[in-house]
């Protein structure tokens, strides 16, 4: 539904993606990943026809972004960042401008504004100006303006950001029920929430893309290594030397002030705790709390994002 | 031309929904009344003269004494409250970023250059009507020439529209409205005076100068003739600055 081939631009001498190559199919909702000046919104910016790319194309459903960008246009339901609306409208007459211009005209009109107006839940302001409404609400608006006409792909960049976490928590339930009709592109650099509610992740960073696939794959294929939380009682001197010796454990740490408390940086191939748990109770201290640690989707984001991977890594 | 009236509509809604259309319309009505009133008083006093000679009764003329010079004088408003105009059309859109949504809706350049330009130029006529009030007081208490006052609006709104275009053009420069006002204002003034130097330089020139000057084609206009050198030189002009704002915009489309 949504490809791009070597996609690249420059801003002057300034490259801000470089051969940026993805196919998303129809009905995915897939998250782009990447932190702030990454080229999310540059690559989006493309997609929706605001801008050419420098080099390379990209297709909507088969339609060049470029050589027919009005039918592009026509196809994609676009939030820009920090949505910008015209404030001095209100929401019914903004709607009634951007229906209009999307082709909506006649009887017609007034049906697709209301039934755009339900799903954002936009009656009780409908008609206030935008000026005057809080962000979740100018957030809804600016969604709702994407959905007129019900356009089969959905570009949103950054929906939450700058939301409080009740409205954060409408608006992804509102992604989460659009899913259904539409191929949806999201950008967003908050981990949890494109965990929830994409079936792929693109992450993007320096310009490239560094990774490609489901949160869940992302998180095993990349969790190499594993932590161990261990919280003992009694006299632990001398413990961590031994635990450090145990095959495929790679680093214990502890803090003085946490008595009896370790962090066990482990192989992510062999199970540890029951070696581990013998140990303890083999030196005779009382076993408190042995638990394995996942490494969250923001703690691979980071590894990702702040070194490069090597050959060697990216092939494991 | 898909898209163009909703555009057209939206730009109207927000002109009229701005504090700057009133100001913009009070102060130029308050001026064109002075001018007005001015030129009526003139002729009123010429009248009383003439009462005592006959061979000066003879010289009395409502379209040259009242018509012209009010018609020459709006001008000199025109400058001031076209560059008001036009000034937030594309800037503020810049500002806010709503450019954003401008740019990806299916709508093409070329029509939404069109619809800003043609809503401001409904504004400005709508600001232009509110002297007719005057001109049906010159009807009650003189005889005028009604296709002199017909021509005289026509001037006034066909060089308003070549301010206008221009302004539109300034106004895609730049994100700041300020910048976009002061250059179209200074761009217009330097049209104005232009034709100031005709006698100075070289034949050839003199008369290209003379005939780029904005304010020499609409005299005719005043005087109640239609040329069409007068005619084709606004619409040319207008024609021209409508252009270089849509390519304008394509060149801010590449610059991202």
């Amino acid at each position: 539904m949504i490809e791009t081939e070597g996609l690249t631009k420059f801003y002057g001498p300034l490259a801000a993606i470089r051969d940026v190559t993805f196919h998303i199919e129809r009905g995915e909702v897939v998250g782009f990943l990447g932190p702030n000046g990454a080229g999310k919104s540059t690559t989006i910016r493309i997609l929706t026809c605001y801008m050419p790319a420098t080099a390379g194309s990209a297709r909507i459903d088969g339609t060049d972004c470029f050589e027919q960008s009005l039918e592009v246009r026509r196809k994609v339901g676009y939030l820009p960042e920090n949505v910008p609306l015209y404030l001095d409208l209100t929401v019914r007459r903004f709607l009634r401008f951007a229906a209009g211009v999307k082709g909506i005209n006649g009887k017609d009109q007034e049906g697709e504004i209301s039934r755009v107006i339900g799903i954002c839940g936009l009656e009780k302001v409908s008609h206030r100006i935008l000026g005057h409404l809080s962000k979740g609400y100018r957030q809804r608006v600016g969604l709702a303006q994407a959905l007129l006409n019900s356009p089969p792909v959905l570009i949103l960049d950054e929906p939450t950001i700058g939301l409080d976490p009740a409205q954060i928590v409408e608006i992804r339930k509102l992604i989460h029920e659009l899913r259904e009709e539409h191929t949806i592109l999201l950008s967003s650099h908050v981990l949890p929430e494109v965990a929830q509610l994409c079936d792929r992740v693109l992450i993007i960073n320096k310009g490239q893309i560094v990774a490609t696939d489901t949160p869940g794959n992302l998180t095993a294929q990349l969790q190499k290594s594993a932590q161990i939380v261990l919280q003992v009682d009694g006299d632990a001197a001398g413990l961590a030397p031994a635990l450090e010796s145990l095959e495929g454990v790679q680093r214990v740490s502890f803090r003085e002030n946490q008595h009896g408390r370790f962090w066990i940086e482990t192989d992510r191939s062999r199970e540890l705790r029951p070696e581990i748990a013998r140990l303890v109770v083999d030196r005779r201290l009382d076993l408190l709390e042995l638990k394995l640690v996942d490494l969250s989707l923001e703690e691979i984001f980071m590894q990702l994002v702040t070194e490069e991977p090597s050959q060697e890594e990216s092939e494991t | 031309m898909k898209g163009f009236v909703p555009v057209y509509r939206k730009e109207l809604y927000s002109l009229f929904a701005s504090p700057i259309f009133y100001v913009v319309a009070f102060t130029f009505l308050v001026i064109a009344g002075y001018f007005f009133y001015s030129a009526v008083a003139y002729y009123n006093l010429m009248s009383f003269q003439a009462s005592q000679s006959p061979m000066a009764a003879r010289q009395l003329n409502v379209s040259d004494m009242v018509l012209r010079p009010f018609f020459l004088d709006l001008s000199i408003v025109l400058l001031l409250i076209s560059t008001l105009l036009t000034m937030r059309l594309y800037a503020e859109e810049r500002k806010t970023g709503t450019i954003e949504l401008l740019l990806t809706y299916p709508v093409r350049d070329l029509s939404a250059v069109l619809a800003k330009f043609a809503a401001v130029a409904t504004s400005f006529l709508a600001i232009l009507a509110g002297t007719l009030p005057g001109m049906f007081l010159l009807h009650m208490i003189a005889d005028p020439s009604y296709p002199t006052i017909f021509c005289g609006y026509l001037g006034v709104f066909l060089m308003g529209s070549a301010f206008l275009s221009l302004g539109v053009f300034t106004s895609s420069l730049t994100q700041n409205q300020i910048v976009a006002a002061v250059l179209s204002f200074g761009a217009l003034l330097m049209f104005w005076v232009i034709g100031w130097t005709k006698n100075l330089v070289g034949p050839t020139a003199g008369s290209f100068i003379d005939y780029v000057s904005v304010i020499r084609h609409l005299d005719n206009f005043a005087k109640g003739i239609v040329d069409t050198r007068d005619l084709l030189y606004y619409l040319m002009f207008i024609v021209l600055f409508l252009f270089l704002t849509l390519r304008q915009m394509e060149s801010f489309r590449w610059r991202g």
